[in-house]
């Protein structure tokens, strides 16, 4: 049974990667881009850092996971650390009791570093902006350098913004 | 369901003591204008609603008699600033410190912004240490702070500190209408946002009078199964992978996916999110819609039972699961504690049954439960559970109504009041509204089933090592931004 579950993963179920279409994503990518390949080459270690999120977000990075989307096979990586980390992929409104923490992962994390802001509420607070509770997106704490869009960004979102963050 | 509105100190002791004594469980406690209140739960059922005015800002605390109460009356504190007289934990809950204000739903009072100091609960003996974990975990996971303190392997006592996404959701929904308030109810916990969608417009009608076309009722009832299979496939494969088992990751996270596939194509969101309005459903099936969900119910139905021979037959898994995190009995019981958690150490309690609201009223489905209350235990409630909802995703299939999927609300409908108890994947939504006169949100309560589940975690994981947590952990599955508001 082993071998048949085994066998259940092989006719490939990935997708084919998608390309970096929308223009706005695009545009917010190339200028990233070339220091990204110049000097990440093809491969990128992202540190995932929710900062608020309703858990809908991390959901989505999750499936970047999952036999569809296999995001590994392009030089992705999800790592424990921000030591380890190029890109802080930061989920959520910022909420005021988490923006310590989401300076102090920034600051542990090594330069060169990008900050990739995912989701409506990580753009601008999206529902919850002009709360008592939130700073109102990830660029009211750090320099941002893409944003993806979505409530929450689909898997294909997510990786459109990555793929178009290397190059 | 049968509801009372009791009020008063007699009452106020009453519900507290008779909790205490496990004639009545706690649903939720909560604060309000001038006053607290609380909602419980009759041996038989029906639900309760009790108010006790605050007086000179404090009111007897009922943590003080029943100690799941805790966090929620911290948290009604912090909110409101009330003081619970004779509360066994004054520490803040949601409040860090961290906000420019204290009391952001009483009376506003500026602050520095400067973090609190928190007094972590303290163990002593010959080698005992702390270990401090999170808020930012190592995972894609949210955040919350665990402090351990451990001798050699085995964890002593642990202890949560939570409130870390406290979003401000409650002053957000004062003075929003309806349709701002279900957008933000659908994004109390993203995982359950249909459950939670469903909570707040049962309520939003339950306080208007109003009711939802037949139709709405069903489809509603096919989302929350379809959340309900998305978050099972997700816990079980996570938890297992938690035990180092990644083949059953990698095969419920392709069922899983091809569910949030399934809802894209029936509901045009693949988390069903802001689909379901206070009036019905925002939109109808896609006509497509029906296909995508049979195809994904055949395809579960083939692979599912060969993934469950699976866990049943690997020992090196079940080595980890068995035995593993248990939760007592009548620790869950005593905390009502509701879910796949409570369900898992013998509660036999589901709102889908015992709150019978349509379409629910009109199916028959089984509630597993189990005894053993360990981790394994928790990964067959979630199997049998799936089973379930195939079921009843079928029936509701071939049985579903035809008519409208939405009916106008008259606007400016208050002032009223309405209440709703909805079953989500993690156990039980409560919702409870109030409206002004001109029909906004003066007042919008919602609990998350984690209120009564995180506490819990921290007795199941004592006695157990350090390393099995993030399994215990995975297998409760509480949610931090549903507790965290
Ligand atoms: S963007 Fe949407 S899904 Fe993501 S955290 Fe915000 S509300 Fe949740």
């Amino acid at each position: 049974m082993r071998d048949t579950l085994l066998q259940g993963l092989l006719p490939p179920l990935t997708e084919a990667a998608p390309a970096a279409d929308d223009p706005e994503l695009a545009a917010l990518a190339a200028a990233v881009k070339d220091a990204a390949a110049r000097t990440l080459g093809r491969s990128l270690a992202i540190r995932h850092v929710d900062a608020g999120s309703c858990n809908g977000c991390e959901l989505e990075i999750h499936a970047l996971g999952n036999a569809f989307y296999d995001i590994e096979r392009f030089g992705f990586r999800f790592v424990a650390s921000p030591r380890h980390a190029d890109v802080l992929l930061v989920t959520g409104p910022v909420t005021l009791n988490m923006r310590e923490a989401l300076r102090r992962t920034f600051d542990a994390t090594p330069a060169p570093k990008w900050v990739v802001a995912s989701g409506a509420c990580a753009a601008d607070g999206g529902a919850f902006a002009g709360s008592y509770a939130v700073a109102g997106g990830v660029a009211a704490v750090l320099p941002v350098d893409l944003v993806i869009p979505g409530c929450p960004p689909s898997p294909a979102a997510l990786m459109r913004g990555l793929l178009a963050l290397m190059g | 369901m049968t509801s009372r509105l009791l009020s008063g100190e007699a009452d106020w002791f009453d519900a507290g003591r008779r909790m205490a004594a496990g004639e009545a469980s706690l649903v939720s406690l909560w604060g309000d204008e001038g006053r607290m209140r609380l909602c419980l739960r009759e041996a038989d059922g029906g639900l309760a609603v009790v108010d006790m005015a605050v007086d000179r800002g404090a009111f007897p605390s009922i943590a003080a008699l029943h100690a799941p109460a805790s966090r929620l009356e911290r948290a009604a504190c912090d909110l409101y600033g009330f003081l619970a007289l004779g509360a066994p934990d004054g520490r803040r809950w949601l409040d860090h410190g961290r906000w420019p204000l204290r009391h952001p739903l009483g009376r506003r009072a500026p602050h520095d912004g400067a973090a609190d100091p928190y007094a972590f609960l303290e163990a002593r003996g010959p080698g005992v240490h702390q270990i401090p974990v999170g808020p930012v975990h190592a995972g894609i996971i949210e955040p919350g702070h665990f402090r351990f303190h451990a001798g050699g392997e085995a964890v002593v006592r642990l202890e949560e500190r939570l409130g870390y996404t406290h979003k401000g959701i409650d002053a957000l929904m004062r003075g929003a209408n309806l349709a701002r308030g279900a957008e933000l109810a659908g994004r109390v916990s993203g995982d359950s946002t249909v459950a939670y969608a469903v909570a707040f417009a049962r309520a939003a009608e339950a306080a208007l009078g109003a009711d939802a076309p037949p139709r709405a009722h069903w489809l509603r009832g096919i989302m929350a199964e379809m959340e309900r299979l998305a978050n099972h496939f997700g816990d079980i494969g996570a938890i297992c992978n938690d035990a180092a088992f990644a083949l059953m990751l990698a095969h419920c996270g392709i069922l899983r996916e091809r569910t949030l596939r399934a809802a894209k194509t029936a509901f045009g969101h693949r988390l069903m999110m802001d689909v379901v309005v206070p009036g019905g459903a925002a939109v109808d099936l896609a006509p497509d819609g029906i296909a995508a969900i049979r195809a994904l119910v055949a395809e579960a139905r083939s692979t599912f039972p060969k993934l469950v021979r699976l866990y049943d037959n690997t020992a090196s898994l079940q080595e980890r699961t068995v035995g593993t995190g248990v939760l007592a009995a009548d620790l869950a019981s005593r905390f009502g504690a509701g879910g796949v958690v409570g369900r898992a150490s013998a509660r036999d309690v589901d709102a889908r049954r015992d709150h019978a609201y349509p379409p629910y009223d009109a199916l028959t489905f089984a509630v597993p439960t189990r005894k053993a209350g360990d981790v394994d235990a928790r990964i067959w409630v979630r199997i049998l559970e799936v089973g379930e909802s195939l079921d009843l995703i079928e029936t509701m299939l071939a049985r579903l109504p035809d008519g409208p999927v939405r009916r106008a609300l008259a606007p400016g409908g208050g002032p009223g009041e309405g209440w709703a108890l909805v079953e989500g994947f993690r156990g039980d939504v409560f919702a409870h509204l109030r409206l002004a006169a001109d029909g906004t949100i003066a007042r919008c309560h919602l609990r998350d089933p984690s209120w009564l589940q995180w506490p819990l975690l921290e007795a199941a994981i004592e006695g157990n090592i350090v390393a099995d947590f993030p399994l215990c952990n995975k297998s409760f599955n509480g949610s931090y931004s549903g507790v965290d508001l």
